[in-house]
């Protein structure tokens, strides 16, 4: 039995509940929870009269993702979960009730069996309650299958969530923040590379085992197993592995643009991720296609895993704008 | 002797129980295929029905009402909805009696696999919890023993071990999830040896 992981908590099975506090200590002017409903975290500013909610919400373990995307300009809202859980339905109603400003509810997650059983739990008590709660699920996770409604929705979340709370933002109505939700999400595309497992607070053991020296190209952000396990190579050439994935499923013409997202799982520093983007640029290049926006760091972690992922959006002139749209958040700020 | 509340809500301590002592096992069975939680959701869940059973004043029905809710609400995740469907069902199969033949048991494991086929829409045979509930509830309704619907449940954990996952988080393995038992399943297992020790239990 090797020794338990080391980790800076203090009981795993409070992990949640001690980092909410901490997050809520810690962003008093972005965030603050019903006192009812201490796994629901709603923005300060950006729930109005007239607006769109976006709800968005997953299990814990990889902030910033969910809540730190929580505030004026994008979601109104987070359910929280348990790690690596989906949220009950409580939570997720708790929020959409909280931030509903009478326009409806959207609630964007990840593609996950769990997630949809208890969003949609969530859905039917909401509409008990009279509100209109609809869902767009995010499914960027190229590696995760081969047909699109079935993938898992990952990194690309920042992106695909960014589109769609600017378009509530802008006022518009339920039905076009919708459509341009599912855009986003259809123009969004990412694959990873996992070179460590990540461990959970109440195990502190290793949740998969993958060998030193080893790398899994295509694993999901709770360990699910991706497409190929082999030898660690130098960052270009998985870069250039999981660029020729993406650019063959992107599809897009010479001269398009495109939104880049280099992520950290948690454990691969800010450099490794740079010396990944030298070469990301150089294929997106190579394919004549510019970049519009890019984001380096860590926006959608697993635990501490060590890896990186690489999304790509392909953006058209309304994405771009919506990209651009200013947003306030705990974690995220554009100006 | 007819099953009482009291009996039912032992019958919550000791699922609790098992859970809390199973749960690192059923943490590395789902690292092979999964992402190593369903242990810590299995213990929650079962710790927090067992918490809403201890303070619910009620009939056998609102029992496990009280459960499902519990179970829910700490939980979550996938196992969260199927097991609150499941325990819903459980209480209507049981009804709004103070008591009840231990032999009904039987409708009330039955109920349960209604229930997680109704929110899980799995069926047999795609690596899921079903493939341990549906034979369990099969022999329950065809008056097996108790003894013999475990059996049931186990041989139809252990036949998992052959499948490839279609549905949840490990469908994406494809043949990769072939060798390794489906935690859900083997979860289960272990709800139906807790509910069939109750049936057999003599007091």
């Amino acid at each position: 039995m090797t020794a338990p992981t080391q980790k800076l908590i203090n009981d795993g099975n409070a992990a949640v509940d001690e980092m909410l506090a901490g997050i809520l200590a810690a962003h008093p002017e972005h965030l603050w929870r019903p006192e009812h409903a201490p796994r629901a975290v709603v923005a300060r500013q950006g729930p109005r009269k007239g607006k769109v909610a976006l709800v968005i919400g997953g299990g814990s373990g990889h902030e910033p993702t969910f809540l730190g995307f929580v505030g004026k300009g994008l979601a109104d809202a987070a359910a929280i979960g348990n790690v690596f859980a989906s949220p009950p339905p409580q939570p997720a109603v708790d929020a959409a009730l909280a931030a509903n400003g009478g326009a409806g509810v959207l609630f964007m997650y990840g593609n996950y069996a769990g997630d949809v059983m208890n969003f949609d739990m969530a859905s039917e008590m909401l509409e008990m309650e009279g509100v209109e709660a609809r869902t767009v699920l995010t499914t960027d996770d190229v590696a995760s299958h081969p047909d699109r409604a079935k993938r898992r929705g990952v990194a690309g979340n920042v992106f695909i969530f960014k589109a769609a709370g600017a378009a509530a933002d802008r006022m518009l109505p339920l039905d076009e923040v919708e459509r341009i939700a599912r855009h986003a999400n259809a123009r969004t595309f990412t694959m990873g590379v996992a070179l460590s497992s990540c461990s959970l607070p109440q195990t502190r053991r290793p949740s998969f085992d993958l060998p030193a020296g080893e790398m899994e190209i295509g694993m999901g952000i709770h360990g699910e197993a991706g497409v190929r396990r082999g030898p660690l190579r130098p960052a270009d050439e998985v870069v250039d592995e999981i660029m020729d994935l993406l650019l063959a499923e992107m599809a897009a013409p010479p001269g398009a643009r495109v939104a880049l997202l280099v992520n950290s799982l948690g454990a691969t520093p800010l450099m490794e991720l740079y010396i990944m983007n030298a070469r990301i640029v150089q294929r997106l290049q190579q394919a004549r296609l510019s970049v519009h926006r890019t984001l380096v760091g860590p926006y959608c972690t697993s635990l501490d895993m060590a890896g990186a992922s690489i999304t790509l959006m392909h953006l058209d002139d309304e994405l771009a704008g919506l990209l651009d749209h200013p947003c306030d958040c705990a974690m995220f700020r554009q100006g | 002797m007819d099953l009482t509340t009291d009996d039912l809500v032992e019958m919550f301590r000791k699922l609790s129980v098992r859970m809390a002592t199973e749960r690192d096992h059923l943490c590395r069975l789902d690292g092979f295929a999964g992402d190593g939680d369903h242990g810590i959701a299995m213990e929650q869940g079962m710790q927090a029905a067992h918490l809403a059973v201890t303070g619910t004043e009620g009939s056998l029905q609102d029992l496990f009402n009280a459960a499902a809710k519990g179970f829910l609400n700490a939980v979550g995740a996938s196992s969260g909805p199927l097991y609150a469907t499941a325990l819903l069902r459980a209480g209507k199969a049981a009804g709004p009696r103070q008591t009840m033949p231990r032999d009904d048991l039987r409708q009330v494991i039955a109920a349960m696999r209604d229930g997680i086929v109704h929110r899980g829409k799995a069926e047999p045979g795609m690596k899921t919890m079903l493939d341990a509930w549906h034979p369990a509830a099969e022999a329950a309704l065809a008056g097996a023993s108790p003894d013999a619907i475990v059996t049931a449940a186990q041989e139809g954990a252990d036949a998992t071990r052959d499948m490839v996952a279609a549905m949840g988080r490990s469908e994406r393995l494809g043949e990769r999830s072939l060798g390794h038992a489906d935690p859900g399943a083997v979860s289960a297992v272990m709800i139906v040896e807790e509910i069939c020790g109750t049936m057999r239990a003599e007091a």
